[in-house]
């Protein structure tokens, strides 16, 4: 199993966000995570890459494997955990920079300065992108001339140009048009291929199109894992499928 | 109901609308005055106003500025030849030396043969230049003539040396010094605030947790609200010994002592709007760089500084601001030589500080009350730009943001 989860109970504060999780996820799949706001389907997502870190006053128990690893363990360097582990966030947030040095920069911060090698990795990134073809006249330009789709894109090579092994994405299409949307959906089909990916998301169609396999959050719990023909076919879990079938959440 | 109601706002409407026209209104008269007061000093003449500078005829000489008046005056210049004359020795002759060379009795009982007595002497010597009352020479007869008649002009006081506003016969109104000192105290407080304070705003911003925060930014805040001249009373008692002992120099008053004491001065604004351009910058930015395994420091310097920076230059701007504005700590720490400083552990003096010291000492209406106001204008324009150009730095960063 790439990635798994044992018992993890995670708290804000006071407020139990996540009770007692248990799930393992198969290499080179997507999974896709559904459920109504607030379930704590972004939180877990999170815990992944340990973004949760940043939050003060959090609190966290049970295991977090990553490849067999407990990526909570004393002996885990962060910075080593988020090379393997890529995210993608819900609005596309390029930084201030042009479109090369955006997709360079997480080679760069990771202590790479072999500028051939850089330019092959923006280059082959931006291609598994499918968005070399669109920028490769206008590398050396601000990011923020792209459209919204195409910075989504961009960030998702930025993501790609470390090499990881897994893709964390948080709702990457809820703030794109629909054609921007069909192009990352093709996107993630094709990046399965290389890539274990964890998908967070709240349109049920697209967790239908693009994933393997579907969990359900509700309140904080997993209330159902598997695969997503038959969880959207015959859920076993009347929650569920209400879910699904629009009739809550 | 309805209609008392709808009076009742239109009143308010129209207070507010007044009040508002009120006030702009107001500033703008103000900034008329400070200019038509600072303005009348380009119609006063050279020569202290209702005296004259005369001249034999025969002296081929047709104007002196009030540069070579005053050296002339001092001593310094004491040949025709040097200012492009005769090689005659100058005679310097002032108004009192009359009553040396003729008695009461010669001058008559209301000096009514003065005029005659002041035209002989200056017919007589080829060489004399003579300064007195412009009312004993009505009628300039053809053996004397006047010179230095002319106004000052913008490039005496823009490109002026020196700063000498009593001296007679011609008081020189050169800002070159002032404005040196106040730039040279500004930029130099701003050089030692910076780098302390962008260092303090990102502790703040970045690493400290919130209680730390919540302590030092209201203390921070609070230097803020100490009035200058306690500041000034604190560099003058423990800064100046300190820079004068380790600096062994004579007097601590220095442009060094000036900008230690703006640079605390200025360091609230720095730190309170560069912390809030480093906070404004979007979460979402950071995660991605901590999301590609930058470490905090990597995203300090990589992401936050470079997207906060439009924040960080206004936060600079409105610190050289608040320090070439600041007028009664710099008064007291300073030293005030309204010389040219060649270092900065010399004396020097502000424009600020030049107003606040003159300005009771100068008759209403004379030539030193208006070039005092023309100083005002010049600060005015100096805080002008830096505000316009703060407002177009942070023009651009809310374009960024959008």
């Amino acid at each position: 199993m790439m990635i798994e989860a044992k018992n993890i109970n995670f708290y804000y504060g006071n407020f139990h966000a996540l009770k007692g999780i248990n799930i393992a996820i198969p290499a080179n799949t997507v999974t896709a995570l559904i459920g109504p706001s607030g379930c704590g389907k972004s939180t877990f997502l999170r815990l992944f890459n340990r973004m949760n870190d940043t939050i003060q006053n959090t609190k966290l128990t049970g295991e977090c494997l990553v490849n067999g690893q407990n990526i909570y363990d004393k002996t885990v360097q962060v910075d080593d955990l988020r090379k393997n582990v890529g995210m993608v966030f819900q609005k596309p947030n390029p930084f201030p920079k042009s479109i090369f040095e955006n997709v360079a920069y997480g080679l760069k911060v990771n202590g790479i300065s072999d500028k051939k090698y850089i330019a092959e990795r923006v280059e082959q990134s931006l291609i598994a992108a499918a968005l070399w073809n669109e920028v490769k006249d206008k590398l050396h330009q601000s990011a923020f001339a792209l459209s919204g789709g195409q910075q989504q894109r961009l960030c998702i090579a930025r993501a790609l140009a470390i090499s990881p092994s897994i893709l964390l994405m948080d709702e990457p299409a809820s703030a794109l048009d629909p054609i921007s949307t069909s192009k990352i959906e093709e996107l993630i089909h094709e990046l399965k291929e290389k890539y274990t990916i964890v998908i967070v998301t709240h349109n049920m169609q697209q967790a239908a199109r693009v994933s393997n396999k579907t969990g359900f959050f509700m309140y904080g719990e997993l209330i159902e894992y598997s695969d997503t023909k038959k969880m959207f076919l015959n859920p076993e879990n009347i929650q569920t499928q209400n879910y699904i079938t629009g009739r809550f959440g | 109901m309805r209609f008392p109601m709808k009076i009742v706002e239109r009143l308010l409407e129209g207070v507010f609308k007044m009040s508002s026209s009120i006030t702009s209104i107001v500033i703008l008269l103000i900034i008329i005055f400070l200019f038509k007061e600072g303005f009348g000093l380009f119609r006063s003449p050279v020569v202290e106003n209702g005296y004259g500078l005369y001249i034999n005829s025969k002296n081929p000489i047709a104007d002196i500025n009030p540069t070579q008046i005053k050296q002339i005056f001092d001593g310094e210049i004491d040949n025709w030849k040097t200012i492009g004359g005769n090689e005659e020795s100058i005679y310097l002759f002032r108004f009192d030396e009359i009553f040396s060379i003729y008695t009461d009795e010669e001058l008559g009982e209301n000096y009514q043969f003065l005029p005659q007595k002041l035209n002989n002497i200056i017919a007589e010597n080829s060489n004399i230049i003579a300064f007195f009352p412009k009312k004993y020479m009505q009628e300039i007869s053809s053996n004397t003539k006047e010179i230095a008649t002319k106004n000052i002009e913008i490039t005496d006081f823009v490109l002026g040396k020196e700063w000498l506003p009593t001296t007679t016969p011609s008081p020189l109104f050169g800002i070159v010094p002032l404005v040196l000192g106040t730039l040279l105290v500004s930029f130099l407080a701003i050089l030692i605030a910076l780098p302390l304070g962008l260092g303090v705003a990102i502790y703040l911003s970045e690493i400290a947790s919130n209680r730390v925060r919540g302590i030092i930014r209201p203390a921070i805040e609070l230097l803020a609200g100490i009035p200058s001249v306690v500041y000034g009373f604190f560099g003058l008692v423990i800064i100046v010994p300190i820079v004068q002992k380790v600096g062994n120099i004579s007097a601590g008053e220095t442009a060094f002592t000036g900008s230690l004491i703006l640079a605390i001065m200025a360091l609230p604004t720095i730190i309170s709007i560069s912390e809030d351009a480093i906070r404004n910058t979007p979460l979402a930015l950071r995660e991605s760089s901590y999301a590609l395994g930058a470490t905090q420091w990597q995203t300090i310097y990589k992401i936050v500084i470079p997207y906060a920076s439009s924040g960080i230059s206004a936060a600079i701007i409105l610190g050289i601001g608040r320090a070439i504005g600041e007028t009664m700590a710099v008064l007291m720490v300073t030293g005030n030589g309204a010389v040219i400083p060649h270092s900065i552990f010399e004396s020097v003096r502000t424009i600020p500080a030049t107003i606040a010291a003159e300005l009771g000492e100068a008759p209403i209406g004379g030539t030193h009350y208006q070039a005092l106001f023309l100083l005002g204008c010049v600060l005015f324009l100096f805080t002008l730009i830096l505000s316009i150009v703060s407002e177009l730095i942070s023009k651009k960063q809310t374009s960024k943001t959008a």
